[in-house]
């Protein structure tokens, strides 16, 4: 049921970027991408039991260039909602919703995903490396 | 603040009635998904550069098939609750926002089960 004239509240990008709804949209951003990238951990598996022929596949797949920045980014969201999704427990508890503190969570929530990812991906790399 | 009578307040429901089930229940799940996922992220990373055979050995072990399965119907459930959510915010014509919601709840029961049914025969080997 959609009214004709009623004031709307502006969107995002009328806004200046914040510390507080960034990481907030993001977040859910996040959600969405692991949501559809769960697919593929779905297709892994399946390819696993299917047979030989059908992991090699898969693994092609998934170890080609643009299979392993899907696969980053996908390492990126799930550290980030990882860690947001901590940050929510303790809104959740009734903590950490004073200003100041809400902006220094978030920026480490965004610096701690990136860093863990990256971490990951080298010790990955590194297992890769021995085997 | 007191607006609400008390027996509204004793039985604990607000203007849509319902919701606290379903906000609980991405709680829980988002609880038992933080052992669960480090648990993976790690376990996967052992598996980098694992062949066929070693990849198949690493999920087809008891403990490792176990909470693999743990982990896709936890991540399938938290996973269609969010994005019930995300549809209830953004799509605002109502049979839209209805069958997205169930056909994504479809949709996350089917691949949870699909790949679980995966693992169990690579643990089982059938």
């Amino acid at each position: 049921m959609q009214s004709e004239n009623r004031p709307l509240s502006p969107h995002l990008q009328i806004y200046k970027p914040q510390w507080t709804w960034v990481p907030s949209i993001l977040y859910r951003i996040s959600g969405g991408a692991l949501a559809v990238g769960s697919l593929l951990l779905v297709y892994w598996l399946i390819a696993l039991a299917s047979g030989p022929d059908a992991f090699a596949t898969a693994q092609g797949l998934l170890g080609s260039l643009i299979g392993r920045i899907i696969l980053f980014g996908l390492t990126l969201a799930l550290c980030y909602h990882l860690l947001g999704g901590i940050r929510h427990l303790f809104w959740d508890a009734g903590l950490g919703f004073h200003v100041p503190t809400a902006e220094r969570w978030a920026k480490l929530t965004v610096a701690g995903a990136i860093v863990l990812a990256v971490l990951i991906w080298i010790v990955a790399y590194a297992v890769k490396g021995a085997a | 603040m007191k607006f609400r009578s008390p027996l509204v307040r004793a039985k604990g429901l607000g203007a849509a009635k319902s919701g606290v089930d379903h906000w609980l229940a991405q709680r829980v799940a988002a609880v038992a998904l933080v052992p669960l996922v480090i648990w993976f992220v790690i376990g996967l990373i052992g598996q980098v550069g694992a062949d066929y055979e070693s990849v198949k050995a690493w999920v087809g072990r008891p403990v490792n098939a176990v909470l693999l399965i743990l982990l896709l119907g936890t991540m399938f459930h938290h996973a269609q609750l969010g994005m019930q959510v995300i549809y209830e915010d953004y799509i605002h014509t109502n049979w839209l926002k209805i069958a997205s919601i169930y056909l994504t709840k479809f949709a996350a029961y089917l691949l949870a089960v699909g790949a679980s049914f995966a693992v169990l025969k690579v643990a089982l080997g059938g």
